[in-house]
C-alpha cells in the first residue's frame, strides 16, 4: 500500500492507463509552454546566415545578434531607458505606496482617513478611459517626457489594499509599546513597521517592477519621440511591425542586421529580466498575496 | 483625553501658538484644524498617495465632458463647443462602431467559453496528480508568460507560427503550403483566445488551488471509503467545493464583457486588419488619439465605461446574491 509516500491510504493505487493519459497531456502543455521561448532563446544565438527551422539547436552558434545590438543604438539606449524607468518607478511606487497604505490603517483614529480609503477602493471599478486620461496627462506637461511613464500609475489600488491588509494584521503590542517609549507615528512607521513588512514590500515591488518594465501603451501614448521609447515599444516596431532600425531612427545610422536571429535577441533581452525575478515572484504570490487580496 | 496627546505631543504645542486668530472659529473648522495638528504625520503620509489618486483617477473624469462637446485640442476644453448629444447619434450611425461592438462581444464570449474554463480544468489535473514534485514543476513553468509582456508574448509566437517562423519551416518540409495564422484575419478571434489560454492559464489556477486546498480532506476520504473512484470524488466533492468561486469569477468576467485584451489587438491590428480587430478600446484610440475625433472616442469610450462600471456593480451583487462574499 505504501508504494507512494504522497498517496494516502485510502487513496486507490494509481491505474496504468489513467497515468499515462495525464502524463501525455501534461507532457503536450509543457511543450506547448517551453517550446516557443526555448526557440526564441536558442535561436537568437544562430549566426546571421543560417537557416530558420522549426529545430531547436541552431545549425551554427554565434552572439553576432547580440554583438550587433551592443554596439550602441536604440536598442541598447531603449534597454537603459526601461532599467531606468523600472528602477526610479519602482522605488517611488514603493514609497507611495507604503506611506499610503500606513495612513489608510488609521481609519478609526484619524478622521477623514476613511473617505480616503473608500475614494482609493473607488478606483478599482472606473476607468475614465484612454482620452480622459490622455488629456490629463498633456495639462501636466508630462507629453513626451519619461515622467509620463511613471506618475500616471504611481499606484495601484489593488497593491495598497493588499499592503494596508499586511499593516493591519501586523500585532498592536508593538505599536502600542514603542508609544508607551515615546516613539512617534513617523519612527514607528519607519523602525516597526516597514522591517516587518519586508515580504509584502518585497512582493509588491516586484509586481511594480514587472509592469513598469513591461509598459507598452502608456509610452506609445505619450512619447512621440522614438529616441525616448523604452524598449517593448521597440520591441513592437523592430520585431512585430518589422520596421527597420534605421527607419525608425534617422539621426543615428548603423546597421542592424534585419535577420531573425537579430529580432530573437531582441525579444530575449526583453524577456531576460522577467525571467530573472521570476524565481522570487512564484516563491511569494502563491502565499498571503492573492488570498489576502480576495478577502480584501 | 485628547487634548493630554496633544500636550505632550513636542509639536503640537509649538504649533498652537502661531495661531492668533481674531474672530473665533467655528467649532467645525477648530475639531479639524486639532485633527491636523494631532495626527501631522498621518496626514503627510496619506497626502502624496492621495493627490495621485485624485490627480489620475478622479481628474480625467472632467475630461469625460468632452464626449458631449464638439472638441478641438487648440480650443481646449473651456474654448471648445457644446455639442449635447451629437457624438453618441454620430457614433451609432457609424457602420464601424457597429461592427466594433460586434467583435468586442464575439472576442469576449468566446474566452469565456474557452479562455475562463482552461484554468479549472488545469487547477483539476494538476491536483489529480499524486507527485508534489511534478506538480511544483508544472506549476513553476505555466505560472511564467503570465509575467511577460503582450509584446514579447506576440513576438514569440509570431517567430513560432509566422509566415517566417517555425511552423511555416515545418509545414514547408511536409510540402505542404503554410498558412500564416497570425496574420489570418478569419482566424485571429481564434488566434486571440488561444494567446490568452497560453498566457494566463497558469495564473488562472492559483485562485482554484487556494479553493480546492480549502476543501477538507475528510470528505475525500469518506467518500473513498464508500466506494467513489477519483472522478466520482473530483465530480461530487472538488466541484462543488469550487463552484462558489466559478460562479463568482465567472459573474465577474461576465461584468467585464466589454473589455478584450486591449494591448494584445492593437499591437495585432496591423496583422490581420481592422475588420476584424477593431474593439471599443482599440476604436477609441485610432478614433479620438490617432484621428483626431476625440469627441466621437470620447463617446465611445464613456459608453464602455459606464456600461462597464455598471454591469461590474450588477455582477457583483448577482455574486453576493448566490451566496459568496463579492468583491465589495
Amino acid at each position: 500500500m505504501t508504494t507512494s509516500s504522497h498517496r494516502p491510504a485510502w487513496v486507490e493505487p494509481p491505474n496504468p492507463v489513467v497515468t499515462t493519459i495525464k502524463g501525455v497531456v501534461i507532457g503536450l502543455i509543457l511543450l506547448i509552454m517551453i517550446y516557443p521561448l526555448a526557440y526564441v532563446i536558442l535561436n537568437s544565438f544562430a549566426s546571421p546566415n543560417a537557416t530558420t527551422t522549426a529545430g531547436l539547436i541552431p545549425s551554427e552558434w554565434s552572439f553576432s545578434s547580440y554583438s550587433a545590438i551592443f554596439k550602441g543604438g536604440i536598442v541598447q539606449r531603449s534597454l537603459i531607458v526601461s532599467i531606468l524607468i523600472t528602477l526610479v518607478g519602482t522605488a517611488l511606487s514603493l514609497a507611495v505606496t507604503a506611506t499610503l497604505a500606513y495612513a489608510l490603517t488609521k481609519t478609526r483614529q484619524v478622521p477623514g482617513v476613511r473617505p480616503a480609503l473608500y475614494l482609493v477602493l473607488l478606483t478599482m471599478i472606473f476607468s475614465a478611459g484612454i482620452i480622459p486620461n490622455y488629456l490629463v496627462v498633456k495639462a501636466f506637461g508630462l507629453l513626451d517626457s519619461y515622467w509620463s511613464l511613471i506618475i500616471p500609475v504611481l499606484a495601484s489600488a489593488f497593491n495598497v489594499v493588499v499592503m494596508r491588509n499586511f499593516f493591519m494584521q501586523l500585532p498592536r503590542e508593538l505599536f502600542e509599546a514603542a508609544r508607551i517609549d515615546g516613539a512617534g507615528e513617523l519612527s514607528i512607521f519607519i523602525k516597526i513597521v516597514l522591517p516587518l513588512s519586508k515580504a509584502v514590500l518585497a512582493v509588491i515591488g516586484l509586481f511594480y517592477a514587472v509592469s513598469y518594465w513591461n509598459s507598452f501603451f502608456n509610452a506609445m501614448l505619450y512619447l512621440n519621440d522614438s529616441s525616448k521609447w523604452p524598449i517593448q515599444l521597440v520591441l513592437n516596431s523592430y520585431v512585430l511591425q518589422g520596421q527597420s532600425m534605421s527607419s525608425m531612427n534617422n539621426t543615428e545610422m548603423y546597421n542592424l542586421p534585419s535577420s531573425q536571429s537579430v529580432q530573437m535577441a531582441v525579444v530575449v533581452l526583453a524577456t531576460i529580466p522577467i525571467l530573472v525575478v521570476y524565481p522570487f515572484l512564484q516563491k511569494y504570490f502563491t502565499k498571503g498575496v492573492l488570498t489576502g487580496a480576495i478577502k480584501g | 483625553m485628547d487634548r493630554e496627546t496633544v500636550v505632550t505631543h513636542p509639536d503640537a504645542t509649538t504649533l498652537i501658538r502661531p495661531n492668533p486668530q481674531s474672530s473665533p472659529p467655528s467649532g467645525r473648522i477648530r475639531r479639524l484644524a486639532h485633527a491636523l495638528r494631532q495626527h501631522k504625520v498621518i496626514y503627510l503620509l496619506l497626502l502624496p498617495g492621495m493627490l495621485y489618486f485624485l490627480a489620475f483617477h478622479y481628474l480625467p473624469l472632467a475630461g469625460v465632458s468632452i464626449a458631449f462637446m464638439d472638441y478641438s485640442p487648440f480650443l481646449g476644453l473651456s474654448g471648445s463647443t457644446w455639442s449635447g448629444l451629437d457624438n453618441f447619434a454620430k457614433l451609432f450611425d457609424d457602420p464601424e462602431f457597429v461592427g466594433t461592438v460586434r467583435n468586442t462581444l464575439i472576442i469576449s464570449f468566446l474566452q469565456i467559453a474557452f479562455a475562463f474554463p482552461a484554468p479549472i480544468l488545469l487547477a483539476l489535473l494538476l491536483n489529480s496528480l499524486l507527485s508534489e514534485r511534478v506538480k511544483r514543476m508544472v506549476q513553476a513553468v505555466v505560472y511564467l508568460p503570465h509575467f511577460l509582456s503582450w509584446v514579447i508574448v506576440i513576438a514569440v509566437w509570431q517567430q513560432v507560427l509566422g509566415g517566417a517562423g517555425a511552423l511555416a519551416d515545418l509545414f514547408q518540409r511536409l510540402g505542404l503550403d503554410g498558412v500564416n495564422v497570425m496574420a489570418n484575419a478569419e482566424t485571429f478571434k481564434i488566434l486571440l483566445t488561444s494567446q490568452v489560454i497560453w498566457k494566463d492559464v497558469g495564473w488562472g489556477t492559483i485562485i482554484f488551488f487556494a479553493a480546492i486546498a480549502s476543501i477538507p480532506t475528510q470528505l475525500y476520504e469518506s467518500a473513498a471509503v464508500d466506494g467513489a473512484g477519483s472522478l466520482r470524488r473530483t465530480w461530487h466533492i472538488t466541484l462543488p467545493g469550487i463552484l462558489p468561486v466559478i460562479v463568482l469569477l465567472l459573474i465577474l468576467r461576465l461584468g467585464n464583457v466589454l473589455s478584450v485584451g486591449f494591448e494584445q489587438i492593437l499591437l495585432q491590428q496591423p496583422s490581420v486588419g481592422g475588420e476584424a480587430a477593431q474593439v471599443l478600446d482599440t476604436f477609441v484610440y485610432f478614433r479620438g488619439v490617432l484621428g483626431g475625433d476625440w469627441g466621437i472616442g470620447a463617446a465611445a469610450g464613456l459608453l464602455k465605461g459606464a456600461i462597464g462600471t455598471l454591469l461590474i456593480v450588477a455582477a457583483n451583487r448577482i455574486a453576493r446574491r448566490t451566496g459568496s462574499e463579492g468583491l465589495f
